[in-house]
C-alpha cells in the first residue's frame, strides 16, 4: 500500500488540504463512510470477540489479531445508528476495519467495506454545521460523489469520543 | 577481572567514544551550552567511577581534564582548537589507560604529570603553548612504552574517528601533530577539523569493524567490552513479546495436531515436537536475558551505609546474602528505590549508636542483613537489623495523633498490628528529620511499589532487638500464572498470586446471605462474597440463556453437561446449587469471588488493557489465550476496592483486630456430659483434671459423703444432681478435679463428647450448680459451675474459706445489683491468677455476670498492659503467685499512674486478718476468698459502683 501523498493530517481538523487522496469507503446501514487508506491496517471478517464487562457501550469487546489485542468498536453505537436495520432484522456486523492510534489497534465494526477510491481536493466540503453533533465531532468532512455524499470519519477523534 | 570493572570497561569505552564525537563538535560550536555540560558530565562520570573504583591514575588524569572542561562550562574559559587538542589529548591518555585495564587487569604504570600540567595551565589560563618546551620530550621519555601500546591497543576508536583509513603511522603522526600543537595555529586548527569530516558520515558502522581488527592484532585475546553487549531493553521486550506469541502459536499447533492426529502418528508429531523443544528453550532463553541478579540493585547500599554511618557516627556492618539470585529486570527497576529506601531507613531508625547499643549490652557494630533468595516462583527479599526495633508506645502516640485509631482500638491491637501502621502514609516516629529519613514518606510508598507489583511485605519487630522486613515478590511480571474461571458466560483470569484456596459450597455449606450480601462459613471465620458476575454487570440470566443457546449447537460433552446443569438452575432457582468460590487474599483481607465455573491456571503473558479500558479498575490487563481467544485478567486489588476495602493496610489492621477480637472470646474446649435429665450439661475441659470410670462398689461413704481411694488418697465424689442414681454395681464415669493438692469428683451418667464452642450463656442458671444455659452442637446446653461443687465439697480447697471475707457483709445487698452490669455498657475485669484452674474457672462465670474479662497469669504481663495503656474498671489479683506476689503487684500499680485510681480485688486463700491488712495497706480495695463466687460478685459490683460515686464526686 505505497501512497506517496501521505500528508494528511487529522490530528487538528485541519481542513487546508490539496491534490487527491485514497478513501476506503464502507457501509453502515444506508449511509457510507470514508475512511483515510492509509491509517488502515487490516480489513477484518466477524470475528470472535470477547466481551469486556463494564466497558463503555460503543465497545464491543477485545480480539487477537495475530497475535495483538485489539479493541472493537461498534460504529453504529457510537453514531447513533440503531443496532437493527430498517427492515427491523438484527444489523450483520461481518466486517471491520483495524486502524492504529497511539500504539494501539481498534477494529471498528461496520457492516461492510466497498471501494478504494481516489478523491479530488476539490469535492471536499467541510463538515456541515447542522449535522448531529455526534457525527460532526468524528468528521472531518464530507466529499460530494456522483449521486452520494461521503462523509469522511476522522479516526483519532473517532476513537477518543469514545474514550471520553 | 571485576564484574565492576568490566561494567565500567563497557561503560567508559562508549563514553570515550561519544567524547570524540562530541569534541569535536565542540570545537565546531564552542558556544553550545548543552554540548559542553554532556562533555563534562561524560568525563565526570568516568572520574567519578575511577575513584570508586580505586583507579588512581586514570581517576587524576580524568579529574584534571574535568577542571578545564568545568572552565569551559562555567564560561571562564574561551573554548579555543588549542584546548581542544589539549582535551583530545587528555582523552587519548584515558583510552591508554583504559585499554591496558582491560588487557592487563590494572592500571599501567607511568607518569602523566606532564599531560596534567598542560591541563592545570590550561584551567589557569595559560595557553598549552606556555609550556611547550617540555612537551616535545614528554612522549618520549615518559611514556614511550604507553605510546607504543597507545598504538597498538587503542586505537580503535581513533581509527573510526579517521574512517579507518589511515595506517598506524599515520595516526601516530597524526597524533604527535595533535600532541605537539604548536599554540593556536592555523595548522593544529585544521588537523581536527579534518578528522570530524571523516568520521561525520558514519561513526558507528567503522567503529565496529575497527575494533575486531585491533582485537586480532593483540593477539586474539578478546576483550572484555566484546564479551558483553548493551542491547536497547525496548528490543529485548520486543524479543520477549514475539516469544511469547511463538509460544501460544506453539500451544495452538499441539492442540490442533492433538485433536486431529488420533495416534499422533501424523508427519507432523516429530517437527512438532522440535518446535516444541525449540520454542520452550527460546522462551527460556530470552527470559533469561531479562534476569538480572539482585546485587545490582544493591550495589550503592554498601556505599549508602558507609555514608550514612560516618554521618550519624554510628557503626554499621551490611551483609548482603545472595547477591546472585537473578530477577526480572522489570521486578528490578521497581524495587531498586523501596530496597535502598529500606536500608537505609534500617541504618538511620534501626541501628543505635554505639553508646546505646553498648549500655543495651550488644556489640558497638550494629548489623543490617540484606538477603535474597528464591522460594516457590517468588523472590523473598528480608532485611533485618538488630537495633531497636520499632517503638510501640511512639507508634501508637502517633496514631492517636492523627487520629488512625481510637484508643479502644488501639487496645485490642497486637503490638505486630500497631506496627503495621507504619505502613500509612505520612508516618514517621522518627525525632527529627535527619538528611536520610523521617520525612514520614517512605514507607507507604514502599508498601504501594511493592504491591503494585504484585508482591507483599511483611514486618516483624520487637523492640530492643531490631526488625525484620520480608518483601516477597514475583519472579517476573511478563509471565504470570493465572486461574481461568468463567462468569456471565465470560472467561477470565485471575492472578494466582492472589488466589488462597478454591471452594465449592455443599449441600450442607451453602452460601448464605445477609441482607443480600452473601457470605459463607469458610472453616472457622466468615468470608465476605462478591460475586463475579454481579461485580462486573453480567448478569445471571444473560448467562443462562447463552449456556443455553450454545447447548443444543455443541457437541462438547462439557456443554451438555452445562446445559444439563443450567436447566437444573432454572429450575431450581438458583437453590441447591454448588457455587464455586475462588478465596481471594489481597493484603491481609481475604474476601471470595463467586464464578460459575472453574477452568485451570495457565501461564499467561500480561499485556496492558487499551487505553479506552483503563479507567476499569477491575481489570490488571487482558492476555490471548492457547486458543487464540482474548482474556480479561482481574485485578484483586481492585476488586477488593470495588468491595468496599479501600486501603489493604487498614484492612490488615482491622481484619487483624477482628481475628483479635473473635480470639479474645475464642472457642473454649467443653466436655459434654449427661446426668440426670436430658440436657447435656458441659464443662470446660481445661477444668477437668482426669475423666475416671469409678468402680461403684469401691465408693466409700463416710457420714453422708461418699468418697473413694484415688491415687493413695480419699478423695470426695459428688452426684452431679440427686437424680443421678449412683447404685450400687458397675462403673460410673466421674469428673476429676484438681487444684493443688486437692481433688473431687462428680458423678455423672454419661461422658458424652468433647467438642469446642463459643460459650454465649443466653439464659442465666436458675439451679445452683449451672451458670446458665448455652447454646452447643445445636442443642441447649448446660454450663456447669464448677466452683459450686468444689464449695459443696467441705474438705476445705480454702483453708479460711469459713472467715469471714472483708466484703462478705454487703453480699445480699449487692447480690442483684451486679446484674445492672448487664444493662450498661460491659464493665473491664483484669484477672491476673497464675493458676489456669481458676482463671477457667472465673471467667466464664464473670461473663454471665455481665463483665469482660481479660485474663493474665502474671503480674509482670499486667504492668505491661498498664504500660501499653490499657483500661480496666476493676482488676482482680491473686496473692499466692510465682515471681511478683499480689502485694507487689498491688504496690507497682499504685505506684504507676496509668492504673493508680483502679480498684484491685485481692482474691486468697490465705484470708487472715493480717494479710487482709497488708492487702488495704498495699492498695487493694477488697479482700476476697478465692471460690466465695457470690461474695466475689457482690464484691465487684460494690465496688464499682462506689467507683462510680467517686467519678460523678470527682466530676
Amino acid at each position: 500500500m505505497s501512497v506517496e501523498k501521505s500528508n494528511f493530517s487529522t490530528n487538528n481538523g485541519d481542513q487546508v488540504i490539496d491534490q487527491s487522496r485514497d478513501f476506503l469507503t464502507v457501509y453502515i446501514a444506508d449511509q457510507n463512510f470514508g475512511i483515510p487508506i492509509l491509517q488502515i491496517q487490516d480489513v477484518l471478517r466477524e470475528q470472535n470477540v470477547t466481551r469486556v464487562p463494564l466497558a463503555p457501550p460503543e465497545v464491543a469487546g477485545s480480539l487477537n489479531l495475530r497475535g495483538r489485542i485489539v479493541t472493537a468498536i461498534n460504529v453504529r453505537s457510537r453514531l447513533g445508528i440503531p443496532q437493527t436495520n430498517d427492515n427491523g432484522a438484527a444489523a450483520h456486523s461481518s466486517m471491520s476495519v483495524v486502524v492504529e492510534h497511539d500504539g494501539e489497534l481498534y477494529s471498528l465494526i461496520i457492516d461492510k467495506v466497498g471501494d478504494v477510491l481516489t478523491l479530488e481536493d476539490e469535492n471536499f466540503e467541510p463538515t456541515p454545521a447542522t449535522l448531529d453533533p455526534a457525527w460532526r465531532d468524528v468528521a472531518s468532512g464530507i466529499y460530494r460523489l456522483k449521486g452520494k455524499l461521503l462523509v469522511i470519519l476522522d479516526v483519532p477523534k473517532f476513537i477518543d469520543s469514545v474514550n471520553r | 577481572m571485576d564484574d565492576l570493572i568490566i561494567e565500567f570497561l563497557t561503560e567508559t569505552n562508549e563514553s570515550l567514544d561519544e567524547l570524540d564525537l562530541d569534541l569535536v563538535n565542540l570545537e565546531q560550536h564552542p558556544n553550545d551550552a548543552d554540548l559542553l555540560g554532556k562533555i563534562f558530565r561524560l568525563v565526570h562520570t568516568i572520574k567519578g567511577t575511577c575513584g570508586f573504583l580505586g583507579l588512581p591514575r586514570l581517576e587524576k588524569v580524568a579529574h584534571h581534564g574535568e577542571n578545564v572542561l568545568g572552565r569551559f562550562r562555567d564560561g571562564d574559559l574561551e573554548v579555543t582548537p588549542e584546548y581542544v587538542t589539549l582535551i583530545f589529548e587528555c582523552m587519548d591518555r584515558i583510552k591508554y589507560i583504559v585499554a591496558e585495564l582491560e588487557a592487563n587487569g590494572s592500571e599501567p604504570q607511568g607518569d602523566d604529570s606532564e599531560i596534567i600540567a598542560k591541563l592545570d595551565a590550561a584551567y589557569e589560563g595559560k595557553s598549552t603553548s606556555d609550556i611547550g618546551t617540555s612537551e616535545e620530550s614528554a612522549p618520549a621519555d615518559t611514556a614511550p612504552a604507553d605510546t607504543a601500546a597507545d598504538a597498538e591497543k587503542d586505537k580503535p576508536v581513533e581509527q573510526a574517528v579517521l574512517a579507518g583509513t589511515m595506517s598506524q603511522e599515520e595516526l601516530d603522526a597524526l597524533e604527535a601533530a595533535f600532541a605537539n600543537a604548536p599554540g593556536p595555529g592555523e595548522e593544529a586548527a585544521a588537523a581536527p577539523a579534518e578528522a570530524p569530516k571523516a568520521e561525520a558520515p558514519k561513526p558507528t558502522p567503522t567503529a565496529a569493524p575497527a575494533a575486531p581488527t585491533e582485537d586480532a592484532k593483540s593477539g586474539g585475546d578478546k576483550s572484555v567490552s566484546q564479551q558483553s553487549l548493551r542491547v536497547s531493553v525496548d528490543v529485548l521486550e520486543n524479543l520477549m513479546t514475539m516469544v511469547s506469541e511463538l509460544v501460544l502459536t506453539r500451544n495452538q499447533l499441539m492442540q490442533i495436531q492433538r485433536h486431529s492426529g488420533s495416534d499422533g502418528d501424523s508427519e507432523l508429531a516429530t517437527p512438532l515436537q522440535r518446535l516444541n523443544h525449540v520454542v520452550s528453550d527460546l522462551q527460556e532463553g530470552v527470559m533469561k536475558t531479562r534476569m538480572q541478579p539482585i546485587g545490582n540493585a544493591w550495589a550503592k547500599l554498601p556505599r549508602i551505609i558507609r555514608d550514612l554511618a560516618l554521618e550519624l557516627n554510628k557503626k554499621i556492618d551490611l551483609q548482603m546474602i545472595g547477591q546472585e539470585t537473578e530477577l526480572d529486570r522489570q521486578v528490578l527497576d521497581l524495587i531498586k528505590d523501596p530496597l535502598t529506601h529500606m536500608v537505609r531507613n534500617s541504618g538511620d531508625h534501626g541501628i543505635e549508636d554505639p553508646e546505646t547499643r553498648k549500655a543495651a549490652g550488644k556489640p558497638e557494630m550494629g548489623t543490617i542483613t540484606l538477603q535474597a533468595y528464591h522460594e516457590g516462583g517468588h523472590i523473598i527479599i528480608k532485611i533485618a537489623d538488630d537495633g531497636k526495633g520499632l517503638a510501640v508506645d511512639k507508634i501508637k502516640a502517633k496514631v492517636l495523633q492523627n487520629g488512625l485509631a481510637s484508643p479502644e482500638e488501639l487496645e485490642e491491637m497486637s503490638i505486630n498490628q500497631i506496627n503495621q501502621f507504619i505502613f500509612k502514609a505520612g508516618f514517621s516516629t522518627a525525632e527529627k528529620v535527619t538528611s536520610v529519613s523521617g520525612r514520614g514518606v517512605g514507607m507507604d510508598v514502599v508498601r504501594t511499589n511493592i504491591e503494585k507489583i504484585g508482591g507483599s511485605i511483611e514486618l516483624t519487630s520487637k523492640e530492643g532487638f531490631g526488625s525484620t522486613f520480608t518483601i516477597k515478590i514475583p519472579l517476573t511480571l511478563a509471565i504470570v500464572s493465572a486461574l481461568i474461571v468463567e462468569a456471565g458466560g465470560e472467561r477470565f483470569a485471575i492472578p494466582q498470586l492472589a488466589v488462597r484456596e478454591l471452594v465449592m459450597t455443599s449441600n450442607d455449606n451453602q452460601v448464605e446471605t445477609i441482607k443480600g450480601t452473601p457470605v459463607f462459613r469458610l472453616r472457622d471465620h466468615l468470608l465476605p462474597l462478591v460475586s463475579l458476575s454481579d461485580l462486573l454487570g453480567l448478569s445471571n440470566e444473560d448467562s443462562l440463556i447463552e449456556k443455553l443457546k450454545s447447548a443444543p449447537t455443541s457437541q462438547d460433552l462439557d456443554d451438555a453437561e452445562h446445559a444439563e446443569e443450567s436447566n437444573v438452575i432454572s429450575i431450581e432457582k438458583n437453590k441447591k446449587r454448588h457455587e464455586y468460590i475462588v478465596v481471594t487474599q489481597v493484603g491481609a483481607y481475604d474476601f471470595g469471588i463467586i464464578v460459575d465455573r472453574v477452568f485451570d491456571t495457565e501461564e499467561i503473558v500480561v499485556k496492558p488493557v487499551a487505553q479506552i479500558l483503563k479507567d476499569i479498575e477491575l481489570f490488571s490487563g487482558n492476555t490471548i489465550l492457547g486458543d487464540g481467544t482474548v482474556i480479561m485478567i482481574l485485578d484483586p486489588n481492585g476488586i477488593a476496592k470495588r468491595t468496599g476495602e479501600i486501603d489493604s493496610a487498614e484492612t490488615a489492621a482491622t481484619a487483624a483486630a477482628a481475628l483479635a477480637h473473635a480470639s479474645s472470646q475464642d472457642k473454649t474446649s467443653l466436655l459434654l456430659f449427661a446426668a440426670g435429665d436430658t440436657t447435656p450439661k458441659a464443662v470446660p475441659l481445661s477444668l477437668v483434671a482426669r475423666l475416671e470410670n469409678v468402680d461403684v462398689s469401691k465408693i466409700e461413704r463416710s457420714g453422708h459423703k461418699m468418697v473413694v481411694q484415688y491415687r493413695g488418697q480419699l478423695m470426695q465424689l459428688v452426684p452431679f444432681s440427686p437424680s443421678v442414681q449412683v447404685g450400687t454395681e458397675g462403673e460410673k464415669p466421674v469428673l476429676v478435679f484438681a487444684y493443688r493438692d486437692h481433688s473431687m469428683g462428680i458423678i455423672v451418667d454419661e461422658i458424652i463428647d468433647i467438642t469446642e464452642a463459643h460459650i454465649d450463656v443466653q439464659l442465666e442458671g436458675e439451679n445452683r450448680g449451672l451458670l446458665g444455659s448455652a447454646i452447643i452442637n445445636d442443642k441447649a446446653t448446660d454450663i456447669v459451675d464448677v466452683g459450686f461443687y468444689l464449695q459443696s465439697t467441705d474438705q476445705s480447697w480454702f483453708k479460711d474459706h469459713d472467715d469471714t471475707p472483708y466484703a462478705s457483709a454487703q453480699q445480699s445487698g449487692a447480690s442483684t445489683d451486679h446484674k445492672s452490669a448487664h444493662t450498661k455498657g460491659k464493665q473491664r475485669i483484669l484477672l491476673v491468677d497464675d493458676s489456669p484452674f481458676f482463671r477457667n474457672m472465673l471467667t466464664p462465670l464473670l461473663n454471665v455476670a455481665g463483665y469482660d474479662v481479660t485474663t493474665l497469669e502474671n503480674p509482670t504481663e499486667a504492668l505491661k498492659m498498664c504500660d501499653q495503656g490499657a483500661e480496666f474498671d476493676v482488676i482482680i489479683s491473686d496473692i499466692e503467685m510465682p515471681g511478683m506476689d499480689g502485694f507487689e503487684f498491688a504496690q507497682k500499680v499504685r505506684e504507676n499512674s496509668n492504673w493508680q485510681s483502679t480498684p484491685m480485688v485481692a482474691l486468697s486463700s490465705h484470708a487472715t486478718p493480717q494479710d487482709i491488712d497488708r492487702g488495704m495497706e498495699v492498695g487493694f480495695s477488697k479482700y476476697v476468698a478465692k471460690f466465695d463466687r457470690d461474695t466475689l460478685l457482690a464484691t465487684l459490683s460494690q465496688t464499682l459502683s462506689e467507683q462510680r460515686q467517686l467519678m460523678k464526686e470527682g466530676a
